[in-house]
């Protein structure tokens, strides 16, 4: 047990700290969730991969440096200490991009992996419909074979930046008389422009139209672009969800250095008479490095080959960010006052680096990713032994 | 770069765990907070077989310390089994010692610590004014301002929440050192002490949570297991998350004091509010979900749910702490 990192990460994370200096535009990028800060956003992704920063664990030969988990690790310290740019292409590289590494054909790899890296195709999930959120398994939309791949129809709804992203991976019931609700689904891919796909914006809580639903008419998918087996939807779309709950969706990274932020204004704004405040200020910055040394210690295992913290597991990751990110806004919020309410578009908001947007986006965090009532049941059933109830 | 204990770390944590379930730690409670020292004390002599005491004391004398990770594991198995006893201030007491850097002090004392025949207690009036079991413990170290003394008596014991914890304030005693060493000496003992509760109460909300696991699959209500009720299992869900994001904490922290590192005190700080805290959570809902019988004296559950709150205060309030982590 030594957490020390070696002369060769200190050289790697120099480099990557000179690169942001040089690189992290001086002013913030206007919100991914609009279309100029999507297409703003989209050159900074072009920007991180021309260096090959875009994907820094993915091989060489698909536009990333091969580097460890810790490395990556290292590499989003950096980054979210650098105050960079929030990352447009996050559903692709951290959802579908672990399914096509583990599911996918060689052939899906070379066409998807490299465009994705450059920003250039920016992936939307299409997983929830208006009836199935928690019980996923339960969806409707229907693939329907055809000559040389299937017909897509069906609704699907919550999709992330699917505004103004260019293609979807979702799940489809391809085989409606399977005996149980997770059998008989397939996962595939589709363009979002495709004919017979409509989308429709939908403003998030904070207004930003980036969110979407999706319809689909009779909406035609080639079979090169299913992933894994038909049928074995299921099974595939859960190799994903360890990813989208664990680590890689929510470094630590970007909670350590939320905690700086929020010592630096406990220290300008706070009153050292407010106790309450000072004591949630403390349990805030507490909180990222308790997630940062759990983070650190997975990744450990999974370097060592002991059994990462996979599965079932991830759901501790997530009920932890998603609380511990809402606690790190409400406090900031709190220290700000009367300004705490202020928009950070607001001219006189004294809010550096958007606290307000930051805070009404941590607010979906229990709910997106799976809600945290079903990680609950999960860390339960799964890591407790408890039994199955009625759900 | 590496964080996870290492076989042999993982296997000493095995055979004291082991060592520890063999010794009815219990029945030693019971008789301890009764004022019999005996079985309390054969376990101690156990303890220091294993080698526990020897892990704060310098090989100088006749230890294999100073190793504040190894002590964090072991404490942790102390807290699972709920060990009576001034174990936390024995080692602290051993740490002071050690920094006070005064060789004759040191020669005098340490290779007793470290064999088990000096049960050591500690009492730092600047954190409170009493010591744990001051009845029993030989010598009873007490730093009043810069000054370090040996106690030659001590006060009615008074009871603690704790049947297991017998507080009495000492008396009377010799001055050993004076000075700004023993100040210095003084905050690095408590550091190791906040670490040793810390780690303890790690391993009391281990326990009842394994506890109140195994009760819930087995106690029927409305005609099933109550661990299937959904409010059942997110309590103890979030029970688990607690202790799961504390520990990496506790080894963090004792990583950081093992070298020397400048935040050492900081990071003790965050790892015993949130082990504190996390160990009362598991005793809250071990209570609340062994119903009535959860509330008797008579379920050995309750020596563990007794403990957690004390744990929780005792060398560095929440408050204290909390305060510390942002004190840079
Ligand atoms: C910001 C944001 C981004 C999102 N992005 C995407 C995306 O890109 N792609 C996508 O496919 N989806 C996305 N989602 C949708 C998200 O995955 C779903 O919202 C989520 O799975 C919950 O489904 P639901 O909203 O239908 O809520 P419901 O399932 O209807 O749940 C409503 C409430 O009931 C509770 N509940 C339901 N069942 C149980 C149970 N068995 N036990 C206890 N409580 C229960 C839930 O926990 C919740 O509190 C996003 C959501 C948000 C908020």
């Amino acid at each position: 047990m030594d957490l020390d990192f070696d002369a060769a990460d200190e050289v790697f994370r120099a480099e990557v700290r000179d690169w942001l200096a040089a690189h992290v535009p001086s002013a913030p990028l206007p919100s991914l969730e609009t279309a100029a800060g999507f297409a703003a956003h989209r050159e900074w992704e072009a920007t991180l991969a021309a260096d090959r920063w875009s994907v820094v664990s993915w091989p060489e030969e698909f536009g990333g440096r091969g580097g460890s988990l810790l490395r990556w690790l290292v590499f989003e310290e950096e980054y979210y200490a650098a105050g960079a740019p929030g990352r447009v292409s996050q559903n692709g590289i951290s959802l579908l991009a672990p399914t096509l590494f583990e599911n996918g054909t060689a052939e899906q790899r070379a066409r998807i992996l490299p465009a994705m890296a450059r920003g250039e195709v920016i992936w939307a999930q299409a997983w929830s419909e208006p009836e199935s959120g928690s019980d996923l398994a339960s969806l409707r939309s229907t693939a329907v074979r055809t000559k040389g791949g299937w017909l897509l129809g069906g609704q699907k709804t919550w999709s992330s930046r699917a505004a103004f992203a260019d293609r979807a991976f979702g799940l489809f019931r391809s085989d409606p008389d399977a005996d149980r609700p997770h059998r008989g689904l397939t996962y595939l891919m589709f363009p979002l422009d495709a004919e017979g796909v409509t989308v429709r914006p939908i403003g998030r809580l904070d207004g930003k139209p980036a969110f979407a639903e999706l319809f689909l008419d009779e909406v035609f998918v080639p079979d090169e672009d299913v992933i894994g087996e038909p049928g074995q939807g299921w099974r595939v779309a859960m190799s994903t969800t360890g990813n989208e709950r664990g680590l890689t969706l929510r470094s630590p990274g970007r909670f350590t250095a939320a905690a700086d932020r929020l010592t630096t204004l406990w220290r300008e704004h706070g009153a050292p008479a407010d106790t309450a405040l000072r004591d949630r200020v403390a349990d805030a910055v507490i909180g990222a490095r308790a997630y940062r040394l759990f983070s650190y210690r997975g990744a450990s295992h999974v370097l060592h080959d002991e059994g990462g913290p996979a599965g079932a597991a991830s759901s501790l990751n997530k009920i932890y960010w998603s609380e511990l990110d809402i606690a790190l806004h409400e406090t900031a919020l709190d220290l700000l006052g009367p300004y705490g309410e202020l928009a950070d578009h607001a001219g006189e908001s004294p809010s550096d680096g958007g606290w307000a947007e930051g805070y009404t986006f941590s607010l979906a965090g229990p709910v997106y990713a799976g809600t945290n009532e079903i990680q609950r049941d999960i860390i339960a059933e799964r890591l407790l032994g408890l039994p199955k109830g009625r759900r | 770069m590496r964080f996870f204990l290492d076989a042999e770390q993982r296997e000493f944590a095995r055979s004291l765990d082991g060592l520890l379930a063999s010794c009815d730690t219990p029945a030693a409670i019971r008789s301890w907070a009764d004022g019999d020292h005996g079985p309390g004390r054969s376990v101690w002599a156990r303890l220091a077989e294993a080698g526990v005491f020897a892990l704060a004391v310098p090989e100088t004398y006749d230890g294999f310390g100073p190793l504040p990770l190894e002590l964090a594991v072991a404490f942790e198995g102390l807290g699972r089994h709920a060990v009576p006893g001034p174990l936390v201030e024995t080692v602290a007491a051993a740490a002071l010692l050690d920094r006070l850097a005064d060789e004759r002090v040191a020669a005098d004392r340490l290779p007793g610590i470290a064999s088990g025949k000096s049960i050591a207690s500690l009492c730092l009036t600047s954190l409170g004014p009493y010591a744990l079991d001051a009845d029993l413990a030989d010598p009873v170290f007490v730093v009043e301002g810069d000054t370090l003394s040996v106690a030659a008596g001590s006060g009615p014991v008074q009871p603690s929440a704790d049947p297991g914890r017998r507080l009495s304030r000492p008396a009377g005693g010799t001055v050993l050192a004076r000075g700004p060493a023993v100040t210095a000496a003084a905050g690095y003992a408590a550091d190791v002490a906040a670490l040793a509760t810390a780690a303890q109460a790690l391993g009391v909300g281990r326990t009842l949570l394994a506890r109140t696991v195994a009760y819930v699959t087995q106690r029927t209500q409305f005609g099933v297991v109550i661990g299937s009720f959904q409010a059942v299992k997110h309590r103890l869900a979030d029970t688990l998350l607690a202790l799961e994001f504390a520990e990496p904490l506790v080894h963090g922290a004792a990583l950081a004091l093992a070298a020397g590192d400048d935040g050492a005190g900081r990071d003790i700080a965050a790892a015993k509010v949130t082990a504190g805290e996390a160990a009362y959570g598991a005793a809250r809902t071990a209570l609340q979900l062994h119903g009535a019988v959860g509330y008797t004296d008579e379920l050995d559950l309750s020596l563990w749910i007794r403990k957690a709150r004390p744990l929780r205060d005792a060398w560095g309030t929440p408050a204290a702490c909390r305060a510390r982590v942002l004190a840079g």
